[in-house]
């Protein structure tokens, strides 16, 4: 009796085991597809070159695997993907900033991450300059998964299957971390977000088309918001400020350039997937489209680097308002979003 | 006649050896072999003892070391004739708690007779925004900044009763290449024209240089750790680049 109890447990473990195996394969990238950065016809140039680190399935895998591995973190709790959410267009919706180990709060709202490959700079500040290395803050940051590199690399030499993932992405299993970085960069710079439906009208792909609100919507925004926000990405990667506070609590721009003009600074940051990626500013101090409409109509603070186009604040009525709101909402990806090659599984 | 056979005996091999040393002079360009570094670390003439050596700055200011990290790179040799040859890939980190980081060795170098040294103190301007790099370059070497790209030229973490930090800290870490905060310097040296590096192939010549690391607390500023004891980039790291540019390495000697 106590045998058969014994073999039928072996059993399930292995089930449980097959299944689990099974899981792990879900990692890699199916057979019939193959990895591929594309541009969308409506973007230029990208400045991130894959030609330095060349794309494969394995490569993508393995720093898709890396993105989403908790264990990575000083209590393993925390992965890049706990603060950066596929269903938030891989922004942390509902955290005001970023929530690192031991719930710890950190100081800035995580950006979505997609289009990187066309960033020269990253972070609110722009303090980091290169696509592949901005991951090493969140590593290293004691608010954020508070770990260091060398325990990293131990961790994952001594952990299958990573090795075999090394051995698949880059023919060697003595991981470092440039091949980690590197792997990284395979997954967030593949993160591409270009077919919303303002994307297809612009294209003018399946016939799609502007409602007349929504047409409203863009010509207002061509005509208030385009200046900072500008088309393709909605940002001309400019720092600015756009009068949240009178006197900053964060010294934005200034901390990195040293200049006291660009005190109080952020980098525009894109509007694409808005819809999804609240709260929104450096800070995440509002929840709602609506909150941050009202900010530009009657809410614009006279800081001592305010970008002078905003001196007068943007006036805008109720109808405005929901014109633009309707237009934001024709920047969501959903194809991006769902996208199951970038999901956790 | 027996004592003349005794002088052709002694003076065959004389011959012998000085016919060898001059085809060794004629140096192939073709030919390529190495040379070493060695950076002996000290403290204004001192030898650099971490953690428990006590030394004085210009200021008078009593201080101790735990951490002393440098980068040398991009080196670049040249001859009388002015001509030069700039090794690749020459990134070096010296650290002065691992003993075999001072010795650096520099191969395929062409053979000949080098009269001037340039090195830069730190890493050019490109690979601070560059991609993951692995070597000297690797970020596990805690020389990478993580919130402003770029690396931390050189890092010296220690002690003074007279800073007014926590824990009478030091911190000192000069990097940032963007003007007007940029820390990038060059180190350049004339070799001894009577005894220049000799890069041959079956002679590895070493070269030792005595680094200061009271340099970066003298010369244009000499520096109060009262008022100044912590800088991470900006203009206070500027004020240490400017006097360690010069006074930091000296070229001792060269075995040949
Ligand atoms: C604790 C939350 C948190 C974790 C974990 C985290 N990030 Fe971030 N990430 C942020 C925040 C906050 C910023 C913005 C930092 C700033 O502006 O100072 C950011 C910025 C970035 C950026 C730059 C985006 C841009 O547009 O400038 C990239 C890329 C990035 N993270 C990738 C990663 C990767 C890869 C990982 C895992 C290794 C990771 N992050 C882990 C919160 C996090
Ligand atoms: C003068 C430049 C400028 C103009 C004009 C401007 N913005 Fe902004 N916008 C910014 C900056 C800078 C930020 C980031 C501020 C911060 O976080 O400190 C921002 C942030 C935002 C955000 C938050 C995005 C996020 O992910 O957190 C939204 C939404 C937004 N703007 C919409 C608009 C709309 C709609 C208009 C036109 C009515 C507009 N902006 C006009 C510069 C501008």
């Amino acid at each position: 009796m106590l045998k058969k109890t014994y073999i039928i447990a072996v059993l399930c473990l292995c089930i449980a085991m097959m299944y689990a195996c099974s899981k792990n394969q879900d990692n890699e990238v199916p057979a019939d597809v193959n990895i591929a950065f594309r541009v969308p016809a409506n973007f230029p140039a990208p400045a991130y070159h894959f030609e330095d680190n060349k794309l494969t399935n394995a490569g993508f895998a393995l720093g898709k695997k890396l993105f989403y591995d908790a264990r990575l973190s000083a209590d393993k709790s925390v992965s890049c993907g706990s603060c950066h959410q596929q269903f938030a267009a891989f922004a942390n919706l509902d955290h005001k900033v970023s929530h690192g180990v031991e719930n710890c709060q950190g100081k800035r709202n995580a950006p979505p991450l997609f289009n990187l490959a066309w960033q020269k700079a990253f972070f609110w500040d722009g303090g980091v300059k290169n696509l592949e290395t901005s991951p090493l803050n969140a590593f290293t940051d004691t608010c954020e998964m508070r770990t260091d590199i060398a325990t990293v690399i131990a961790f994952l030499k001594q952990t299958a299957p990573y090795p075999e993932l090394f051995q698949k992405a880059f023919g060697t299993t003595d991981i470092n971390s440039q091949l980690i970085l590197k792997s990284l960069a395979q997954f967030t710079g593949v993160l591409v977000s270009g077919n919303s439906k303002y994307d297809q009208v612009v294209r003018k792909e399946n016939s799609a088309a502007f409602t007349s609100t929504e047409l409203a919507g863009y010509n207002l925004f061509k005509d208030k918001c385009a200046s900072c926000h500008t088309e393709p990405f909605f940002t001309d990667f400019s720092y600015r400020s756009n009068g949240l506070d009178v006197q900053s609590a964060d010294e934005g721009r200034s901390h990195i350039t040293g200049v006291a003009t660009d005190f109080g600074k952020f980098r525009v940051p894109t509007l694409r997937n808005i819809e999804y990626t609240s709260p929104y500013m450096h800070d995440g101090r509002f929840y709602s489209l609506d909150e941050v409409l009202e900010h530009y109509n009657s809410g614009v603070k006279p800081a001592s680097n305010l970008d002078p186009l905003l001196k007068n604040g943007i006036p805008l009525n109720t109808l405005e308002k929901e014109q633009i709101k309707a237009f934001l909402k024709t920047l969501t990806d959903h194809e991006f979003i769902k996208n199951t090659l970038y999901s956790e599984s | 006649m027996k004592f003349s056979y005794y002088l052709l005996a002694c003076l065959c091999p004389i011959i012998l050896f000085s016919s060898c040393k001059k085809s060794n002079d004629e140096i192939s360009p073709d030919t390529k072999s190495s040379f070493t570094i060695e950076f002996e670390n000290q403290v204004s003439g001192s030898p650099l003892v971490l953690n428990t050596a006590t030394y004085k700055n210009a200021n008078g200011d009593d201080f101790k070391i735990n951490v002393f990290k440098y980068y040398v790179s991009n080196i670049k040799l040249s001859k009388a004739d002015g001509s030069s040859y700039a090794i690749p890939e020459s990134y070096f980190l010296i650290d002065a708690s691992k003993s075999e980081s001072t010795h650096i060795t520099l191969n395929d170098v062409p053979a000949g007779d080098y009269t001037k040294i340039e090195y830069t103190i730190g890493v050019d301007y490109a690979r601070n925004f560059a991609g993951a790099q692995t070597g000297a370059l690797d970020p596990i070497n805690g020389m990478f900044w993580t919130w402003n790209s770029g690396y931390i030229f050189v890092k010296l973490e220690g002690t003074s009763p007279q800073s007014k930090a926590a824990n009478n800290l030091l911190t000192f870490h000069i990097g940032g290449v963007v003007d007007p905060n940029n820390t990038i310097r060059t180190f350049a040296t004339d070799i001894n024209a009577a005894n220049p590096l000799r890069v041959r192939a079956d002679g590895k010549p070493n070269m030792h240089f005595i680094v200061n690391a009271g340099a970066l607390f003298t010369g244009k500023t000499n520096i109060n750790f009262g008022t100044l004891n912590f800088t991470m980039g900006g203009a206070n790291s500027v004020l240490v680049a400017d006097n360690y540019a010069n006074g930091m390495f000296r070229l001792d000697h060269i075995h040949n």
